[in-house]
């Protein structure tokens, strides 16, 4: 399932005094699998990119090859493209419509040619799968709060069972146990499943503990792309940007600096305490 | 696909017609409406095209960008051609098929409504197109402002005009992204009856009236919250004030009224009416 992005541009509003040349050159390559953690400060042009990579947005050139198939070509059916990759917008609760969270959640797995008894099954299942149990199936989304309202959404798209899982700032807005809950259980879905996820994000502490990769964004180009640790090492290029790297990574480096030889790649607490357990052991 | 709808919207440009004053401008677009209906045989509908082309090159707005706002209006402009067409008795009968018959009089009918209307979308747009949606009420409140004292509420009139005019863009906006999330969850917009396509669109409606109640409560707390209690003793940062240009535009958009009533007398006079 891996998706191919080969020298995509997009302009939003082009030829008019609006023109914002939103994606330039970007080239990618999202394998099977892979956690991915897509990172860049407001504007950089993420939420334009995870558009483009279920085809909601057509590229204003270059192409995108899922499954080596090119998703611009005559024969590609779009909706089979958004059956397996799922995109979870920027603040979803707002897209919430039903009477109930169950039949919001079933409305993805309807559309896609469910019985009504399948999706509903679905529907539970990704329900559980955010924590939600059976006693919010019949409330109104409405009177939910907001990190609830935010699960359901989130479940609205995991009940689609997706391949690839987009989720566009799922932690935007939330308290940080509401965050971490979200983000643990995107992990272990992850795990579980085998399947890629793609997490969008301006926090380089967030996406530090859980991707495999990170993708950085500035000003519609794509500037690093590789694991946490590479990336993390051009932490000064990153703190220009106006991005920061995890705290961790500034205390490794502050401790190298005054002399201590620790390993500097260090980026969570558990890492960063291993690492000075070692080098004081070393001594 | 939304976002063609051009009425409302400001486009930025360094003009003459965008530095005007805006009650100049809503003078202006009244007069040239007016003027449209005074508007008789050729001779009338030559001077508005050169009139209001002349305006939109100086306004230097690309005319792709202002035609756009005419989408919006196809297929009332074609129900309006269709129907002058085909049944507008005429003394020549041009073209005959079964029933349908097109006469003199209604082809001339039919392309003069079709400009009419044609020539009000655009005419309207440049002055949306020209004027931020602030200037605009700012004028129209100035313009309407001896109404007063007919206990006509004409600041909240503005304010709640300015308000509606401000949101339409964002609206759109918003109806653009729940329409992509619904997509994305397998949403159909495009196929199917007509029934289909009426149910189809309550997973947009219903979020986006949520979102638009949501937004104007948060607007009438932002606004509260500034201590707002309408017009009462307001005072403007940037009071509006009458420029030479203004004066020479008032001159020339007058001139081109009394043309317009001259072309249509005269007209009338000679019965040179052969249109
Ligand atoms: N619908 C739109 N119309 C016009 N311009 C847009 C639109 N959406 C985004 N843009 C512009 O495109 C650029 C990239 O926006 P995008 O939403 O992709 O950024 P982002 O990285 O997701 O930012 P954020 O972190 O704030 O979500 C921005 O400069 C933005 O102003
Ligand atoms: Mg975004």
């Amino acid at each position: 399932m891996s998706i191919k992005v080969k020298n995509v541009n997009y302009t939003y509003a082009e030829g008019t005094a609006y023109e914002i040349h939103a994606l330039k050159d970007i080239n990618l390559e999202i394998p099977d699998g892979q956690f991915i953690g897509l990172i860049g400060h407001t504007g950089s042009g993420k939420s334009t990119l995870v558009q483009h990579l279920n085809g909601l947005v057509k590229a204003t050139s270059g192409r995108i090859y899922f499954n080596e198939r090119d998703i611009y070509g005559e024969n590609f059916s779009m909706k089979e493209l958004r059956s397996k990759v799922g995109l979870v917008f920027q603040y979803p609760e707002h897209q919430l419509f039903e009477v109930d969270v169950l039949s919001d959640v079933c409305f993805g797995p309807r559309n896609l040619g469910c019985s009504q008894a399948e999706a509903e099954k679905k529907a539970r299942e990704a329900l559980h799968m955010v924590g939600l149990g059976a006693e919010y199936e019949k409330r109104s989304p409405f009177e939910l709060s907001g990190g609830q309202k935010r699960r359901v959404a989130i479940a609205g798209v995991l009940a689609m069972e997706p391949q690839v899982l987009i989720l566009d700032e799922p932690t935007a807005g939330l308290d940080p146990k509401g965050r971490d809950e979200i983000l643990d259980q995107i992990e272990s879905l992850q795990k579980e499943r085998g399947i890629t996820v793609v997490l969008v994000s301006h926090s380089m502490e967030d996406v530090a503990r859980y991707v495999d990769r990170i993708i950085v964004m500035d000003h519609g180009e794509v500037r690093f792309d590789g694991t946490p640790k590479e990336v993390f090492r051009h932490y000064k290029e990153l703190e220009k940007m106006g991005l920061a790297a995890p705290q961790m990574t500034y205390l490794m480096q502050g401790l190298r600096e005054k002399g201590a030889d620790v390993d500097a790649d260090a980026t969570t607490i558990e890492e960063a305490a291993d690492a000075v357990e070692h080098w004081l052991k070393s001594k | 696909m939304i976002r063609d709808i051009t009425l409302g919207q400001y486009y930025p440009a360094k003009s003459v017609i965008h530095r005007l004053d805006p009650r100049v401008k809503l003078v202006t677009t009244m007069i040239f409406i007016v003027s449209l209906f005074v508007a008789k045989g050729i001779m009338g509908y030559l001077v508005a095209t050169l009139f209001l082309g002349a305006v939109i090159r100086m306004s230097k707005v690309p005319f792709g960008y202002m035609t756009k706002g005419l989408r919006a209006i196809v297929m009332l402009l074609m129900i309006t051609v269709i129907f002058n067409l085909f049944l507008i008795d005429g003394d020549f009968v041009l073209w005959r098929f079964g029933f349908l018959r097109i006469t003199d009089k209604g082809l001339k009918t039919a392309v003069f409504m079709a400009v009419r209307l044609i020539y009000l979308i655009l005419g309207s747009s440049v002055m949306t197109l020209t004027t931020t949606p602030n200037d605009l009420t700012d004028g129209l409140e100035k313009l309407l402002g001896p109404l007063k004292r007919l206990h006509v509420p004409v600041h909240e009139i503005a304010m709640m005009m300015s308000i509606a005019l401000r949101f339409i863009p964002i609206l759109l906006e918003e109806t653009d992204k729940i329409m992509k999330a619904q997509i994305a969850r397998g949403a159909d917009f495009e196929t199917g009856n007509l029934i289909q396509k009426a149910k189809a669109m309550v997973p947009l409606l219903v979020p986006l009236f949520i979102s638009a109640f949501r937004r104007a409560n948060d607007l009438a707390m932002a606004m509260e919250a500034r201590c707002y209690h309408g017009g009462n003793g307001r005072t403007k940062m940037k009071p509006l004030h009458y420029q030479r240009r203004d004066r020479a535009a008032y001159a020339v958009v007058w001139g081109y009224f009394v043309l317009m009533i001259a072309v249509k007398w005269s007209t009338s006079y000679y019965a040179v009416m052969w249109l």
